[in-house]
């Protein structure tokens, strides 16, 4: 199939014995938005954070099966996890900018990958706050303190300096969990803008965010996975038990 | 039992029901007075030291040479060879101190066997006396490293195999090792995970996080391990002993080669081996004031930045 | 789309491809070893401060239990040596050997040490490093006449006589000295310092506390030879009007200074042990109509014990090797008595005292060294035990069970 951008084959991982992810198979479209939902501990944050190695930094983890994207294997030992992050960029659930400038914070990703020349800095720091729609907020204090934003400023900075990297998949672990819900249509908003260049998975315990932003939803339930499809279909007529008692919320 | 806990709250308090509780306010009592009487030990030492010391206690005293078989003068040629001792320290320790932290923080697997055997050994460092330094400052810095430097480098001819300002610096930067790595180590714990995972997230590497993140929020360590090391350097006696202090020097060091003279080492030769001790208690006194002002406000600064890292880590 | 960035590519083998960057390998390499350098100090500090001491090891090709035969007594057991007077330069060999000392000058007689160490050493006279440069050069007169085996048989004696024509290397009267010391400092300091701990976890106010602490490890910034000095001025002229003792320094004065410096440490780790106990303990037992200060003793105390005994460790490791208070108040006589009020020499006082007029290589030099390595031994074991142990058992008694 041409239109698979992550290819999951029976994916586990444990953490020291215990297992939290359990043979998860599935496969994630191109340029489409997948959102991972399911009720907290089930798992979807920690597959989302396979997607690009970060499991890799907590000790005692152990990973089995494979993640091909584009058909290749990152969990092989040929590969180069610096390089998978660098294409693979994530939001995290809590927007985390450096202590530093909002230009610094941009620019940091370009920066650490070569990129001395001041024009091309300033290029890539507005394009990548253009397209995170946070451009007209800030241009005229790109020497600020990015710590000085709003909660939602500051997640929107942290989705422009995933951009500035300019990766090929972008995964968001609850972007939106923390923001009011002014700043949340925002972000979903931006989403939806983003897939048309982007790959896009979003981990979220809000249905009715899943529901508007996704085309695609992966049901995850006790580390294992339950049900993929495309979203209206999952939220009208889920063929699983589990997942229409989570949808329904009678449980989660 | 009937009693609830407000009750029994009440009872410890008021203590109306069951008469008073005379042993408990007695066992508090003693608690009491422990910590007050520390506190009261504190300032009668601080309190003497200063009552005794003002007298000599001015800026003459200290920006002038010891004169008359140091019956009269000054202490400045005692408190710059503190002064250089500690700087010297600093530019060993500091390095090898923030670099070991970063290691324990950044680089070390949390079971790993070796992290835990240097962190043993730092805490070994710590306890070890202070004596025992001297020692090896004498064995290893003077006789071994001093001795073959002369050996290799000139003919045998003694230079570096004595006591110097630059391996009692040395010796000293070994035993304010440990403060240092601490603070920095507290300094980095506090700098949030998710900021090292932003920085990885972007692809950056391990070093490149270490150096643009992880580093520029444990300056506030560094400086206080700094500080708190030399507060610490400052006031230690038992380093020095052989491997550099001077009894008396006319002129100040010119060079890391020479000897120095420092105000701990001045206090003790002066207290214990002076001609006149009596004639120079007022001298003695000042010079104490002098170091305990250093050491003491030092640690002042210390404390205040350190409490600062700590409400950041809040 | 972004073009302009020259970054990303696709997704190929080729530029996913493993990478070797050279300043990620050489940043890491480069900060274990530093890290490693700690460790490397401490074998550092052992192996130097031992090695030093390594010249009254050497008994003669001849062990331990060959040793023990070429005492005086019977000299004659040694056979190939005639007579006493050659045995010295028998042993001689074995240090030459090692390369530590000259063999050419084990024909000196103790005229020639006298000569060189005119001075007495019962108190230091002034002026120890000018004369301590001129002879520790690799070329001083290294003398081990005695022979290592004279050595060692008087180091279980009690008197401590360095530097005469026979030098006597008691290290009991010394050991002793050491023990008053640390035993009156720490039932100073060990109950002041656990009941001010007490009281600062269990009853204080959070604000008490906040002012309580820093004050009390402010105590930990007086350098020791501030204490020192304190106690050698005012506290030993204090004491003596009170209890009209003769020798104004001794054990008790110098205990009492000790005690100063242990404080804060056993005061900082108590506190802290205690203020670990989890307040379920606490709680359970003030719901069982406990009060307060019963909870303090019966319950938070006994959990807190193994921190508390890592805390006494810790305190008993500082002063027992404390040099300056111990040089400057406790009167440096090694007299052997069990009086508190009598003058005292304990070890790290006598290396302080003596080592900067010893000859680099002599005896009296190498049992410094000695006694160096025993603090140093004494001091790693202690915080040992402290780390070890104690660690255990907290984890057990938190978690395990």
């Amino acid at each position: 199939m041409k239109n698979i951008k992550i290819e999951v084959k029976d994916l586990s991982l444990y953490y020291g014995e215990k297992k939290a992810l359990k043979e998860i198979s599935l496969e994630i479209p191109r340029n489409k938005v997948t959102a991972l939902i399911g009720p907290s501990g089930c798992g979807k944050s920690t597959f989302l954070r396979c997607i690009n190695r970060m499991n890799d930094l907590i000790p005692d983890v152990k990973i089995t099966g494979q993640m091909l994207v584009e058909g290749i294997d990152i969990y092989d030992k040929n590969v180069d996890v610096v390089n998978i992050r660098k294409k693979i960029g994530m939001v995290f659930q809590k927007s985390n900018p450096f202590p530093k400038s909002i230009y610094e914070n941009i620019a940091y990703g370009p920066k650490i990958n070569g990129i001395k020349d001041k024009n091309e800095l300033d290029e890539i720091v507005e394009t990548s706050l253009r397209q995170a729609a946070i451009w007209d907020e800030v241009k005229d204090r790109l020497g600020d303190s990015a710590m000085g934003l709003s909660g939602g400023q500051q997640q929107r900075l942290c989705i422009a300096r995933t951009l500035a990297v300019s990766p090929d998949i972008i995964l968001m672990d609850e972007p939106a969990s923390a923001l009011d819900p002014i700043s949340t249509s925002k972000i979903e908003e931006l989403v939806h803008e983003l897939k048309e260049q982007y790959t896009i998975i979003i981990v979220t315990h809000n249905m009715q965010q899943a529901a508007r932003t996704s085309d695609y939803t992966a049901f995850f339930y006790l580390g294992e996975l339950i049900e993929i499809g495309k979203t209206n279909a999952i939220f009208t007529k889920p063929e699983q038990k589990q997942t229409e008692d989570y949808i329904t919320g009678r449980f989660g | 039992m009937e009693t609830t806990i407000n009750e029994t709250e009440n009872q410890f308090f008021s203590n109306k029901k069951k008469g008073i509780d005379i042993k408990g306010k007695f066992v508090v009592g003693i608690t009491q007075v422990a910590v007050l009487l520390i506190i009261a030990i504190l300032f009668i030492i601080l309190g003497i030291i200063v009552y005794e010391g003002r007298e000599k206690f001015s800026w003459e005293f200290i920006s002038s040479f010891p004169t008359d078989g140091m019956t009269k003068g000054g202490i400045f040629p005692a408190l710059i060879g503190t002064f250089i001792l500690v700087v010297v320290m600093s530019i060993a320790a500091v390095p090898f101190g923030t670099i070991t932290a970063i290691y324990l923080t950044e680089y070390a697997k949390e079971n790993s066997k070796i992290a835990a055997a240097v962190r043993f050994s730092i805490r070994t460092l710590a306890v070890v006396p202070s004596i025992i330094f001297g020692l090896f400052g004498l064995g290893f810095f003077i006789q071994f490293m001093g001795t073959g430097m002369d050996k290799a480098f000139n003919g045998g001819e003694l230079h570096w195999g004595q006591p110097n300002i630059l391996w009692a610096s040395l010796t000293m930067s070994l035993l304010t090792l440990p403060v240092i790595i601490v603070s920095v180590e507290e300094a980095l714990k506090t700098i949030p995970r998710e900021l090292r995972e932003a920085s990885l997230a972007l692809g950056a590497t391990k070093w490149q996080t270490i150096k643009n993140v992880v580093f520029p929020g444990s300056v506030s360590g560094i400086m206080t391990g700094t500080i708190l090391a030399v507060s610490r350097g400052a006031g230690e006696v038992a380093p020095i002993l052989f491997t550099g202090a001077a009894y008396y020097l006319a002129t100040l060091p010119k060079s890391l080669s020479d000897q120095f003279m420092n105000l701990g080492y001045h206090i003790y030769i002066m207290s214990t081996q002076s001609s006149d001790v009596e004639k120079t208690m007022p001298i003695q006194f000042a010079t104490t004031l002098v170091l305990l002002i250093l050491t003491l406000s030092l640690n002042l600064v210390a404390v205040i930045i350190r409490s600062r890292i700590r409400r950041r880590a809040k | 789309m972004n073009s302009q960035f020259p970054i990303n590519q696709n997704f190929t083998k080729e530029s996913l491809k493993k990478q070797f960057r050279l300043s990620e390998f050489l940043a890491e390499k480069i900060i274990s070893s530093v890290a490693f350098l700690s460790i490397t100090i401490i074998v550092l500090i052992f192996v130097f401060v031992f090695k030093e001491s390594l010249p009254i090891f050497n008994f003669g090709k001849s062990d331990a239990a060959k040793t023990e035969i070429t005492t005086d007594s019977k000299p004659e057991s040694y056979g190939s040596t005639p007579t006493e007077e050659l045995k010295p330069e028998t042993y001689g060999a074995e240090p030459a050997a090692k390369g530590e000392l000259k063999p050419e000058t084990y024909g000196s007689e103790p005229v020639t040490q006298e000569d060189l160490k005119p001075e007495t050493y019962g108190d230091v006279k002034a002026e120890p490093t000018v004369e301590s440069t001129s002879n520790e050069t690799p070329e001083a007169v290294s003398e081990n006449k005695e022979g290592a085996d004279k050595t060692w048989s008087t180091f279980f004696t009690t008197e401590w006589v360095p530097v005469s024509e026979h030098p006597r290397f008691g290290l009991i009267a010394l050991l002793v000295g050491t023990l008053k010391v640390t035993i009156i400092a720490m039932l100073i300091a060990g109950p002041l310092a656990i009941l001010a701990a007490l009281y600062t976890s269990c009853f204080a106010s959070k604000r008490t506390k906040e002012i309580i602490k820093p004050i009390i490890e402010m105590l930990a910034a007086f350098p020791s030879v501030v204490i020192g000095f304190f106690a050698l001025m005012v506290l030993a002229t204090f004491f003596q009007d009170i209890f009209g003792y003769d020798s104004r320094l001794n054990a008790f004065i110098g205990g009492v200074a000790m005690a100063l410096a242990a404080i804060p440490i056993i005061y900082t780790i108590s506190e802290d042990a205690l203020s670990a106990v989890p307040k379920t303990y606490t709680e359970a037992s003030l719901a069982l109509g406990a009060s307060k200060w019963q909870t303090a003793f019966f319950v938070t105390l006994p959990a807190a014990t193994p921190g508390i005994f890592a805390a006494l460790l810790l305190g008993i490791g500082r002063v027992f090797g404390e040099t300056m208070i111990a040089l400057m108040a406790t009167g440096n006589a090694a007299l052997l008595s069990a009086n508190p009020f009598e003058s005292v020499r304990t070890f790290a006082a006598t290396i302080g005292a003596e080592m900067a007029e010893t000859v680099f290589g002599e005896t009296h030099y190498s049992v410094l060294f000695f006694i160096g390595s025993l603090l140093f031994i004494f001091s790693f074991a202690l915080n040992a035990v402290a780390e070890f142990y104690v660690k255990g058992k907290l984890i057990k008694k938190f978690q395990g069970k």
